[in-house]
């Protein structure tokens, strides 16, 4: 390859141990993102789309077991010792959350916050770590930055918290930033604003950016392709393009048609039937397959490996094939 | 923007541009200045304050023998000539013995607090951030302490050791470190769980930094509100562990042994007999006030 690939993520595996059973959060998650790319993981709740980043910043608990590859620069972040880990997180990998008020420590100032990530990360002085703080709260559109930086999380609106969050993010100049559902808790006109924020900022910084949502106008603004994930595993993966105009699992078409993007006025908003399968106790055959209106029997008994289309376009469905010559 | 972009690859301009950013207050020092704000605290500090310098300085202030009485100048009313406060049962100066006394009053309210702020705040947040095996069995010994009622074991722990003031401040620390545990663990595990704590672990803080950083900002403010409140306790505890003859011996002034040995002679001279314990109720009301202004001091959430 020529270009090596930003993040390239292998055979990643999350299993939760618990007393009664084992639980597959994430089962085999394989993808590569290259530099400047933006991929969006889109999965109901509990699909295991937030594990996964959790998984590849090696921030699940002890009595979870990961396996599998996180390759970023080269270095597999799973095998790092804690001192480099340290480093790497919060450097190179960064990471913003769904609740930037719970995610702020709310004792520290906004500055305080981010420039003690940058002390800690490049071991300038307070004070010139302080003066690129404000350069970040400005980078990230915060009216009056100087005033703020001197805020507590409590002091900020919702949008304003999810602005520093972002900073704080992007203090270090990391080249791969985990996105876990960061406009979910803002209402939606600040949701926009920060989206256009994200896509500027990863645009202009070429950082490569993984971005977990539920929603799919979330996913088709932002992302140049797309992961679909269900019952911890990748049932779809394909450009934005692919996926929103024929997605080919029939996951990804109930959940386009269960979306108002994708209703059309004067259709019914269709829904997918059913609840998605508790993770500790998965069907034998396709995950999908009780809620599934094409599944047979080979369905309900044995699991689809992947099919490959082509870089990057995979899709997990017996049924693919002829979804495809339905959509030609 | 223009400038962000001609830096290349990062965001952030590299020669900074000059603008004074004031130095930032600090956690510590707002909260002393909110703490300033607040009339009740400013009030019961300084009247605090006054108690500790009388009895710090009291060979100054009190300028008769706490511990001569006379036989015929007993039992005084308060205001008489030579004895302002009057004088005790023995006809030692009341003044003297109050301003003496709260010595030993304030050292076994605060000693046992301290020593117990210290080891049960350890024990507590590192069974709260350790959680499982250490945190279980951490919490289930103190559980077995938590079983006797707070005066009893101290009476127990001082009756096995003897009477005292040492032992007594030893007692009352033992009594004190089981709740002290209980609150430090609750506010640790409450606090661990938080999302920012997995955000600062998310952007590269080591687990010693996030105890020290994060978890001590946070969990600091609690468990010393609720040290404070225990100091007024201790001196009740230790009043009453002095009354029942097993702290402080006499002849040695502490305003709980005042209390007792003036309990006789309530019906002689009322207001002289009740001095001691008006000065345990001022002092204890004092702490615990502190300890609710420190509180809504220390609550940045609060701060407005």
């Amino acid at each position: 390859m020529a270009t090596e690939a930003a993040v390239d993520v292998r055979n990643l595996t999350a299993m939760f141990r618990r007393r009664e059973g084992d639980m597959a959060a994430v089962n085999g998650a394989t993808f590569s993102l290259a530099r400047g790319e933006v991929m969006t993981i889109l999965g109901e709740s509990g699909s295991g789309k937030s594990v996964t980043l959790k998984a590849m910043m090696g921030l699940l608990p002890d009595y979870a077991s990961i396996t599998g590859e996180v390759r970023v620069a080269g270095r597999d972040i799973l095998k790092l010792p804690p001192a480099a880990l340290a480093k790497a997180r919060g450097g190179e990998l960064s990471m913003i959350f769904q609740e930037p008020m719970a995610a702020l420590d709310p004792v520290y100032t906004i500055g305080e916050q981010i420039a003690e990530t940058i002390v800690k990360h490049e071991g300038i002085t307070y004070a010139s770590a302080m003066q690129r703080a404000l350069a970040l709260l400005e980078r990230v559109a915060i009216p009056s930055a100087a005033r703020r930086l001197k805020n507590y999380p409590h002091e900020m609106s919702g949008g304003m918290r999810q602005r520093a969050m972002i900073a704080l993010a992007l203090a270090c100049n990391p080249t791969v930033l985990l996105a876990d559902e960061p406009t979910t808790a803002l209402d939606v006109t600040v949701q926009i604003q920060i989206l256009l924020l994200l896509r500027e900022l990863q645009q202009e910084l070429g950082m490569s950016v993984i971005f977990v949502t539920h929603d799919v106008g979330v996913a088709a603004e932002i992302s140049d392709r797309i992961a679909v994930m269900y019952a911890g595993r990748f049932v779809e993966t394909g450009t934005v393009r692919e996926i929103m105009r024929h997605p080919k699992h029939p996951y990804s078409k109930g959940l386009l048609n269960s979306t108002v993007l994708g209703g059309l006025r004067g259709r019914r908003l269709e829904t997918i039937p059913g609840s998605p399968p508790s993770l500790s106790a998965l069907p034998r055959g396709c995950a999908f397959s009780p809620r599934c209106a094409q599944a047979d029997v080979r369905c309900l008994t044995t699991q689809p490996d992947e099919t490959v289309l082509g870089p990057g376009t995979i899709v997990r469905c017996f049924h693919a094939n002829t979804a495809m010559a339905e959509a030609i | 923007m223009s400038q962000f972009q001609a830096i290349g690859s990062i965001g952030v301009p590299s020669p900074p541009p000059i603008v004074a950013i004031p130095a930032s207050p600090g956690y510590w020092r707002s909260v002393w200045g909110r703490l300033q704000r607040d009339p009740v605290t400013v009030a019961v500090g300084i009247l605090l304050l006054t108690i500790f310098f009388v009895t710090a300085f009291a060979p100054l202030v009190a300028t008769q023998d706490p511990t001569t009485g006379s036989v015929i100048g007993r039992l005084q009313p308060i205001g008489s000539a030579g004895h302002w406060l009057g004088t005790d049962e023995t006809g030692r100066d009341m003044w003297a013995r109050l301003a003496y006394g709260g010595r030993l009053s304030l050292l076994t309210g605060v000693a046992p607090v301290t020593i117990s702020l210290l080891i049960g705040g350890i024990l507590g947040i590192t069974a709260g951030y350790a959680g499982g095996l250490v945190g279980t069995l951490i919490m289930r010994t103190m559980d077995v302490f938590y079983a006797f009622p707070s005066i009893l074991l101290a009476i127990a722990i001082c009756g096995m050791l003897g009477s005292g003031l040492f032992n007594s401040v030893l007692a009352l620390a033992l009594v004190f470190i089981p709740p002290m545990v209980r609150i430090s663990e609750t506010v640790t595990s409450q606090c661990r769980h938080l999302d920012f704590v997995e955000a600062a672990r998310a952007s590269g803080t080591t687990t010693s930094q996030i105890i020290r950083h994060h978890m001590l900002a946070n969990v600091l403010g609690p468990i010393l509100v609720y040290a404070t409140s225990l100091i007024s306790l201790s001196i009740i505890l230790s009043a009453g562990l002095s009354f029942l003859g097993l702290g402080v011996t006499p002849p040695a002034a502490e305003w709980g042994l005042m209390l007792n040995s003036l309990r006789q002679s309530i019906y002689v001279q009322p207001y002289v007999a009740a001095l001691p314990g008006l000065m345990i109720f001022v002092t204890s009301m004092c702490f615990n006030l502190t300890a609710d202004g420190l509180r809504s001091a220390m609550d940045v959430r609060l701060a407005h």
